[in-house]
C-alpha cells in the first residue's frame, strides 16, 4: 500500500515537473542572492551560510506543501483514500515521503553545491548536507499537518503559513546550528542527535494527527 | 444487509432529513431521489462512512458500519470521478483499484476499460478524454468491484445511451449475485428484473 501511493505520487510529480523544479530553483536563487546581497566579505558569509540555507529549505518547502492534499481533494480522491480499506495515517505516509522525495531531498542534495558560494570548507557543507537530509522529513511531516488542517479553506496557503513555520522552528535551530557549532570548533553531534530524535517523534505523530485532520476536513 | 435507524442530518443551521429509517436486504436496490439541495449526497455521503450523521445509527450486518472491514465491503462512486487529468485510463483504473484492496492484473483492467468503452484510449492521458468519457474510466470499477455494497453518486450523468445500458445491466448482474445497491439519479432507472426500492427526500 505504502509503495502503491509513494509510486502514483512520484508518477503524477513526474508528469507535473515543472512543479517540483520551480521549488528546487526558488531554493537555488533565494540562497544565491544573499552572496550578492551581503558582499563578498568572507567571514560574515561564512557565518550566515547555516541560517540562509535553512531558512531558504523551509520557504521552498512551504512553497509545495499546499499541493500536498489539494488536487486529490478536488477531485475525489481523498475521498476514496479515506474509504480504503489500509489505515488512511499509512496512506498519509506515502503521501508525506513521496513529497519528500521531491521537494526535500533535492535541497538537501543541492545545499552542499550552493554551501560553496559562501565559502564554506568540504567537512562543514557535508554537516551541512546531513542535518539537510535529516531535517527535511521533519518539513513534510510537520507541513502534511498544516496542509491537513487548511484544507478547502479560502486564503490557506497563508494561513498555513502561519502555521507551519512557528512549528520548524526547533528543525532550523538545531539545523543550522550543526554547522554552526562546527564552524565553532565543537563536535555537530548533538544537534545532530537531536534533530534525529526530532524525526523519529514527528515520523510517528505526524502521519497519525494528519489522518485524523483530513476526517475533520471531509466530513 | 444495511439497516439506516432514525438518521439525522444537518448542514450548517439547515436540517437536511430528520429520522430517516430504511433496510436494504442482499440483492435490493435503493434509489434516493429528489430535488437538487435534498440531501441526497449528504445521505451517500452518511452512508459509507464519510461523515458521521447527528442522530441516528447505521449498520451493516448487524455490526457498526465503520471501520477496515466495512470499507472493505463498499465501493463509492463520487460526485467528483477521482480521476487523475496526469494518468492514463489504465493507470488510473490500476490505482484506484489496488486503493480499494482488489488490484488488478494488465489483462483484467484492459479487459475492462474495452467493455466500457474506451478500447483504444487506455494509454492516453486523462485530461484529453472528454467528460463522459473520464466518467467511463471511474466507471470501469464497476465493473470489476467485487464488493457487496455499491454507493452510487450518480452514476449516469454525462453517459451516452450505450453506456447507460451497459451500467444498468452491471448493476442487474450485481444484484442478481445478492450484491445491495444504493444510488442517486435523476434519469429513469430501468435495472431488467429489478424493482427499485425508493427514497424521497424534500
Amino acid at each position: 500500500m505504502l509503495t502503491t501511493i509513494i509510486r502514483r505520487d512520484l508518477l503524477l510529480a513526474y508528469r507535473r515537473r515543472s512543479d517540483v523544479l520551480t521549488t528546487l530553483f526558488f531554493f537555488v536563487i533565494v540562497v544565491s542572492l544573499f552572496p550578492l546581497g551581503v558582499g563578498p566579505e568572507m567571514k560574515t558569509l561564512r557565518l550566515i551560510a547555516p541560517g540562509v540555507v535553512w531558512v531558504a529549505a523551509l520557504l521552498a518547502s512551504m512553497l509545495s506543501l499546499n499541493r500536498l492534499f489539494a488536487a486529490d481533494y478536488q477531485d475525489g480522491t481523498l475521498e476514496q483514500m479515506l474509504l480504503a480499506p489500509q489505515p488512511l495515517a499509512l496512506i498519509v505516509l506515502g503521501k508525506i515521503v513521496a513529497h519528500w522525495l521531491v521537494s526535500g531531498l533535492p535541497l538537501a542534495l543541492m545545499a552542499p553545491v550552493l554551501g560553496m558560494q559562501f565559502d564554506l570548507p568540504p567537512a562543514a557543507l557535508g554537516i551541512l548536507f546531513l542535518a539537510l537530509l535529516l531535517g527535511t522529513p521533519i518539513l513534510s511531516l510537520i507541513g502534511a499537518i498544516g496542509a491537513a488542517l487548511t484544507l478547502g479553506l479560502r486564503g490557506g496557503g497563508v494561513l498555513l503559513s502561519l502555521l507551519v513555520l512557528p512549528l520548524y522552528i526547533p528543525a532550523l535551530i538545531f539545523g543550522a546550528g550543526a554547522v554552526e557549532a562546527y564552524s565553532a570548533g565543537l563536535s555537530p553531534e548533538g544537534h545532530l542527535s537531536l534533530l534525529g530524535a526530532l524525526l523519529i517523534l514527528t515520523g510517528l505523530a505526524a502521519p497519525w494527527v494528519t489522518a485524523f485532520a483530513l476526517r475533520i476536513a471531509m466530513e | 444487509m444495511l439497516e439506516a435507524a432514525h438518521l439525522t442530518c444537518q448542514r450548517g443551521e439547515r436540517s437536511l432529513f430528520t429520522n430517516l429509517s430504511f433496510t436494504l436486504g442482499a440483492g435490493e436496490l435503493l434509489q434516493v431521489a429528489g430535488p437538487n439541495g435534498s440531501g441526497k449526497t449528504s445521505l451517500l455521503k452518511l452512508l459509507c462512512g464519510l461523515s458521521p450523521p447527528v442522530a441516528g445509527e447505521i449498520r451493516w450486518q448487524g455490526a457498526p458500519a465503520r471501520g477496515e472491514d466495512f470499507r472493505r465491503q463498499l465501493f463509492y462512486l463520487g460526485h467528483q470521478h477521482a480521476v487523475k487529468e496526469e494518468l492514463s485510463a489504465l493507470e488510473n483504473l490500476h490505482i484506484s483499484a489496488e486503493l480499494a484492496g482488489e488490484p488488478l492484473t494488465d489483462v483484467e483492467a484492459l479487459d475492462a476499460l474495452a467493455r466500457i468503452g474506451l478500447a483504444g484510449r487506455e494509454h492516453l492521458p486523462a485530461k484529453v478524454l472528454s467528460q463522459g468519457q473520464k466518467r467511463r474510466v471511474a466507471l470501469a470499477r464497476l465493473l470489476v468491484s467485487k464488493a457487496p455494497l455499491w454507493i452510487l453518486d450518480e452514476p449516469l450523468t454525462a453517459l451516452d445511451v450505450a453506456a447507460v445500458d451497459l451500467i444498468q445491466s452491471r448493476l442487474a448482474e450485481h444484484l442478481a449475485n445478492q450484491g445491495m445497491v444504493v444510488l442517486t439519479t435523476h434519469q429513469a432507472l430501468q435495472v431488467p428484473g429489478v424493482t427499485p426500492c425508493r427514497i424521497e427526500l424534500d
